[in-house]
């Protein structure tokens, strides 16, 4: 095992935080295999935010289940050396039965944090997502958006360095939506994290995205990788981000509609 | 860290005043408006508590004087001699005598011994039951209809064959109050654990929740909800069983519900016999509040009920 990274401030010595090589992932076997993802390789630097866009059917989600080593591929491999993954959904999930509080230790206490620590974290979390005075609160009690916060504050209760992100938004209204983005991007910087970012919505990828990664569908490869330019914070409905979007929509649509044929 | 130029940001940076409204309307998006509102009825005050408890009581008031006046109704037609029916005039005063003598204290305290002892037994059961056919796929395939099926069937049934296995003995009424009340409680369990939502699986997972931690943070509060309804339904029937028990094993001069009742109809005392009646009911009646009350908080707590 690679040594772990414990603050990302002191580990950069490695410049990229996931580095996934060639790998592919098949579902099922003979007739009815299902290949989700085939000969894929990106690599994530550290402290680099990526978007990964596709149409559904790319392996998104299986894509990030296997960076959070919750399966693993059928050949190649992913090294997130040594750094801890946390990973977010479209739904919060949290636990009902518990407090806002009590959502945000679970992490911890699988982590085996002392309880008198763990309230610290937990003010200290809801302070970062500004639900400061929620702890109490109970996850029914909240609005999607303020859900979504939470959501983040325990994936950040793992002390992990790199986000895994899938369509977390996805569920949101635009406005709501909007003022996550900013959060995150603010998050991302005060934390530098690492984050990928899964999301079919273009526009929220070249508004988030340090580089887009477009990937094809059924089986999912990479098609191709966009930078994007542009000091953040972006604004989304901004001229610039609207073009760049157009180009990786008509680039989006080109392989969709080679599929539907 | 660097000042933050985008101006929604800045107007939210302010000094962190915890809990303060008008920054949680700027924070929040659009939807800070499905919240529920803060309604001010959730404060309590007497007059607020006693319109409630009166508004949940007189329904019930209401039912218990429709039933005095039918039962009184049928009496006074004279369709039975009263010694044979009597009316509520006779019968409450005597359910009043009987709730003061220490012998009906005696009987009830050794029924309730019996109920609790049984539950118990049928809750260990149920339980251990539930979680190996949760546990096991193949037990599930081979046990799980039959868990069902004894669900179904009336628990009277066992007792001839629990007389022969245990004789005229506590044990045989234990006996069919398990096999009455245990596949409920298994099968709330089962279907609990069954129903957790993927979703919640998906996080735990995603936050390494294994093992021990697995079951007690996740599974088994999450199956909770289920499993207190099986709770409810599981003592339905042991009490059922019970019941039915203890007029069929009469263990000799043991004082009980049950033998009450069997004394009172050979000695021909309907009085006595539909005091009791009452007494079942209302033993009833209170453990069921009972189990309803837990579900109903067990239910507000999880957020799967308006509160």
């Amino acid at each position: 095992m690679t040594a772990t990274t414990e603050s990302p401030s002191t580990g950069t010595a490695r410049a990229s935080a996931v580095e996934i090589d060639h790998i592919s992932k098949v579902f099922g076997e003979g007739a009815s295999a299902l290949t989700a993802i085939d000969g894929m390789s990106v690599s994530v630097r550290s402290r680099e935010f990526v978007a990964v866009v596709g149409a559904s059917g790319c392996g998104k989600s299986t894509l990030l289940s296997l960076v959070a080593g919750l399966t693993s591929p059928t050949t190649g491999t992913v090294d997130v050396g040594g750094h801890r993954v946390a990973m977010m959904f479209q739904e919060a999930s949290l636990f009902p039965w518990l407090t806002i509080g009590g959502n945000i230790e679970i992490p911890m206490r699988v982590n085996g944090v002392p309880r008198a620590r763990r309230k610290e974290r937990v003010a200290e979390l809801l302070d970062l997502v500004r639900l400061s005075g929620f702890a109490r609160k109970r996850p029914h009690q909240l609005s999607g958006g303020m859900r979504q916060r939470v959501a983040l504050a325990r994936a950040l209760a793992q002390d992990a360095d790199v986000l895994l992100m899938d369509e977390p938004f996805g569920a949101l209204d635009a406005m709501t939506r909007d003022i996550l983005h900013d959060e995150l991007e603010r998050i991302w910087r005060e934390r530098s994290l690492t984050i990928m970012f899964v999301t079919h919505n273009v526009r929220e990828a070249v508004r988030l995205g340090d580089r887009v990664i477009l990937l094809s569908s059924r089986p999912g490869r990479v098609i191709e990788e966009f930078t994007v330019e542009g000091e953040r914070p972006r604004r989304i409905d901004s001229a610039q981000i609207a073009s760049q979007a157009a180009e990786i929509t008509d680039r989006l649509r080109e392989e969709v509609s080679r599929h539907a044929v | 860290m660097p000042s933050d130029p985008s101006v929604r940001d800045a107007s939210v940076q302010g000094p962190h005043a915890r809990g303060s409204g008008a920054r949680d309307r700027h924070v929040q998006g659009l939807d800070a408006l499905e919240m529920a509102p803060q309604r001010q009825s959730d404060r309590p005050t007497a007059a607020r508590v006693a319109a409630r408890v009166w508004s949940a009581t007189w329904p019930k008031l209401a039912a218990v004087a429709i039933v005095l006046a039918a039962w009184q109704a049928v009496v006074w037609s004279g369709w039975r001699p009263v010694y044979v029916l009597p009316g509520p005039d006779q019968v409450l005063p005597r359910l009043l005598t009987e709730i003061s003598s220490a012998e009906f204290w005696e009987a009830l305290g050794v029924t309730m011994r019996r109920a609790l002892t049984g539950f118990a037994l049928a809750l260990a059961v149920g339980v251990a039951l539930g979680l190996a056919v949760t546990r096991f796929k193949p037990l599930r395939v081979a046990i799980g209809s039959l868990i069902t099926g004894l669900q179904t069937m009336p628990s009277i049934v066992w007792f001839p064959f629990a007389m022969l296995l245990y004789g005229i003995s506590e044990s045989a009424i234990m006996f069919v109050i398990v096999l009455g009340a245990a596949p409920s409680i298994a099968g709330g369990l089962t279907s609990g654990i069954d129903y957790v939502s993927p979703q919640l699986l998906r996080a735990g997972q995603a936050m390494g929740l294994r093992g021990v931690q697995h079951y007690t943070l996740l599974i088994v509060p999450a199956a909770l909800p289920m499993f207190v309804t099986g709770l409810k339904q599981g003592w339905a029937f042991a009490w059922r069983s019970l019941m039915a028990g203890e007029l069929l094993v009469i263990i000799n001069q043991q004082n009980s519900i049950g033998w009450a009742l069997s004394q009172a109809r050979q000695f021909n005392d309907s009085e006595g016999l539909l005091a009791y009646v009452l007494i079942v009911l209302c033993v009833g009646i209170l453990i069921d509040v009972f189990f309803s009350w837990a579900d109903r908080s067990i239910r507000r707590r999880w957020g799967v009920a308006p509160s």
